[in-house]
């Protein structure tokens, strides 16, 4: 039973296959990404349930490296939770998420994962209210994250002008020695997407990140997205659809915790199955 | 170099930390000259009882912010801190004990009066080396370092935290409580350790020792402010603030939550050990009943009176609500403890910043006025 379920998960996985690729082409190395194979994000067979409510059913869905994947689907689909098992706060009842070739999601811890490469933005913006605009990013930081190097940590100029350059890049500039706690809604949002870009992950994981934004706000975080995928793979789950259809390439339509429907948006948009979904509401 | 570049650096910064520093300074000079050269007669002496007072004073200090460390910064809300100070002070009661040698009441050069008293005819193994004062003073530090690693890598890397935590430090000083009462733990039981005779070769009654002792706690105070400072400061510091603030935040930015919460409980372990130990040769005793959870809520109260988060709202608190105390239990003792659980509710209704929150806001207000 157990090769076939091998067997079978081999079956489900995309393009290349670990077998077929004789050893030693592509040695990787631990704790590095394998992209070789055109995804980043293997999320296969998934399923996670609350007292029985499955959230998520048999997901399955693959990112490629670099994408800027958007994610769909009526309250309730599932989309927080896909986060929260990509991300280790949530473990699945069953199945794979692979970063990479070799890396598991559903066995390491959150930090792990962060380390890994993995950044995310909450629904409800989560950032340091007691840390000043510049605290937080610095906090967000690519470097060693260790206890013993935070306590001997002094800020080089090299990093102080990376975060100077993410402060304009979010339009912060102004609130550099303003603790978080005070900046609007949206200024919110935008620091905790400037705090992506300061953690340099190779896949950020962006929920709802234009709720509460005004119109030009919502631009510019379009601009801010579509910029950053290509070097990074960007997954983004969003209602806006406006906003959707400005940024997308690809989409995926979530329905009970499963793929209800991919493509591009106009293939999407005239879907009877995703119309339904959205009518019956 | 570096190094008193960076002390120099670090006082310069903090405001209030100067003047509590030179205070410090201030009284360690004060009052031993008060006491040792203003004669008797005058009205300025200052009594080696009133020494002994002040140096307990200092004591309870150092543990108000140890638990500020981990409570105003980590959020991490300890309420049995008080067992850290104890074990502190019985490894400091242990040294002294060994100290008296054949002076005890039954003159046995081997064995301390209360495990004669129970007929045992050798020492215990863990009360080996404790003969010797650096051993003693590793342990002071060792033992509840060690105690709180084991309790803090259980507890964080289960994962609790809020008011389960809370409860279950509670209920670690009140087990070790009714264990110390025992008298086969061979700590003295209920009597605990006293009867101390000297304490590195110093007679510990006399007043030049007492104002030593009065120093030494200063001194600790101070370093172990500037300890704190030099965290706080630190990325880690903001590391700390910020899982305070939002945990989860700060394990998907790569931030391995318990062990900076771990490392943080181990450090302030240790200060109240230093604290515990430096206040049993001045008051001559410990017993069980420095074990006791009321001990540690106590001590809650003297950092939410003066003001979590700042480490010195802590000394602040702790030097008012001891004062107050001291007053209390000699003039009217059946009040103190409504006193205290009324200065309680006050502040937590009030004041969430205690008192040096209520003046930087009192300030603030005025700084503004003038500035209109
Ligand atoms: N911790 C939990 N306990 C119980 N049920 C949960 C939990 N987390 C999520 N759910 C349920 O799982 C389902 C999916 O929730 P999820 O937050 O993933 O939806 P979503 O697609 O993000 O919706 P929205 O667009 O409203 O953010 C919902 O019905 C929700 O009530
Ligand atoms: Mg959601």
């Amino acid at each position: 039973m157990k090769t076939l379920d091998q067997i079978k998960q081999t079956m489900r996985r995309d393009r290349v296959f670990d077998f077929m690729v004789s050893t030693g082409t592509h040695p990787v190395h631990r704790g590095e990404i394998d992209t070789s194979h055109g995804p980043i994000l293997y999320v296969e067979n998934i399923n996670v349930s609350f007292d029985g409510f499955k959230a998520l059913n048999d997901l399955t869905l693959y990112i490629d490296d670099g994408e800027l994947r958007c994610i769909i689907g009526p309250n309730g689909a599932g989309k927080t939770t896909m986060m929260d098992v990509l991300t280790g706060k949530t473990r699945p009842d069953s199945g794979t998420a692979y970063f990479g070739q070799s890396m598991d999601l559903t066995r390491m811890t959150e930090h792990e994962i962060a380390s890994s490469g993995i950044g995310r933005k909450f629904q409800k913006p989560t950032i340091f209210p007691e840390h000043t605009v510049f605290e937080n990013l610095e906090l967000a930081m690519n470097m060693d994250k260790g206890v013993w190097a935070s306590l001997q940590f002094k800020l080089t100029g090299e990093q102080k002008t990376r975060i100077e350059e993410v402060m304009q890049t979010i339009n912060l500039v102004q609130q550099c020695h303003t603790a978080a706690g005070r900046l609007s809604h949206g200024q919110k949002q935008w620091l905790e997407i400037g705090m992506l870009i300061t953690q340099e992950p190779r896949l950020l994981l962006v929920d709802e990140p234009v709720a509460g934004m005004t119109h030009q706000e919502i631009e510019h975080t379009a601009e801010l997205l579509t910029g950053l995928a290509g070097k990074h793979s960007v997954v983004v789950v969003e209602h806006d659809m406006d906003f959707i259809r400005s940024i997308a390439k690809k989409v995926t339509v979530l329905h009970e915790g499963h793929v209800l429907a991919e493509g591009d948006m106009d293939t999407i948009q005239n879907d009877p199955r995703v119309i339904e979904v959205y009518l019956g509401e | 170099m570096s190094f008193t570049h960076e002390l120099i650096k670090l006082v310069q910064q903090d405001r209030v930390g100067k003047y509590l520093l030179s205070s410090l300074l201030a009284v360690s000079i004060m009052v031993p000259v008060l006491n040792l050269l203003v004669p008797e007669s005058s009205s300025l002496h200052v009594s080696t009882y009133v020494v002994t007072l002040l140096g307990k004073y200092l004591c309870y200090a150092l543990l108000a912010i140890a638990l500020d460390l981990v409570w105003g910064y980590g959020g991490i809300l300890s309420l049995g801190h008080g067992v850290f100070f104890a074990l502190g002070g019985y490894a400091m009661g242990m040294y002294l004990m060994r100290q008296v040698g054949d002076r005890g009441v039954y003159g046995n050069p081997e064995l301390p009066d209360f495990m004669v008293f129970l007929d045992w005819q050798e020492l215990p193994w863990y009360w080996l080396g404790f003969d010797q004062f650096w051993f003693s003073a590793l342990m002071i530090i060792l033992v509840p370092g060690l105690l709180a690693f084991i309790f803090g890598w259980l507890a964080f890397r289960s994962r609790v935290t809020g008011v389960y935590l809370s409860i279950i430090t509670q209920a670690l000083t009140f087990a070790f409580m009714l264990a110390f009462f025992r008298n086969e733990m061979g700590f003295g039981g209920n009597n605990g350790l006293t009867d101390f005779k000297d304490i590195l070769g110093f007679d510990i009654q006399h007043g030049g020792t007492r104002n030593v002792l009065f120093v030494v706690s200063a001194l600790a105070l101070a370093v172990g402010y500037l300890l704190c400072r030099y965290i706080v400061n630190s990325k880690f510091g903001r590391v700390v603030v910020a899982i305070r603030d939002a945990e989860d935040r700060t394990r998907f930015i790569g931030y391995k939550v318990e062990s900076y919460k771990l490392w943080l409980f181990v450090i302030s372990a240790m200060m109240a050990g230093i604290a515990g130990a430096l206040y049993v040769p001045q008051v001559g005793i410990i017993n069980p009943g420095e074990f006791s959870p009321l001990n540690s809520i106590e001590l809650v109260v003297w950092v939410a009176v003066g003001g979590r988060g700042t480490l010195y709202g802590a000394i602040v608190g702790a030097l008012l609500v001891n004062f107050a105390k001291t007053f209390f239990t000699g003039a009217l003792p059946e009040v103190w403890l409504f006193a205290l659980g009324g200065l309680f509710v006050v502040v937590t209704l009030f004041l969430p910043q205690g008192l040096v929150g209520l003046y930087q806001q009192t300030r603030e207000k005025y700084l503004a006025r003038r500035a209109v």
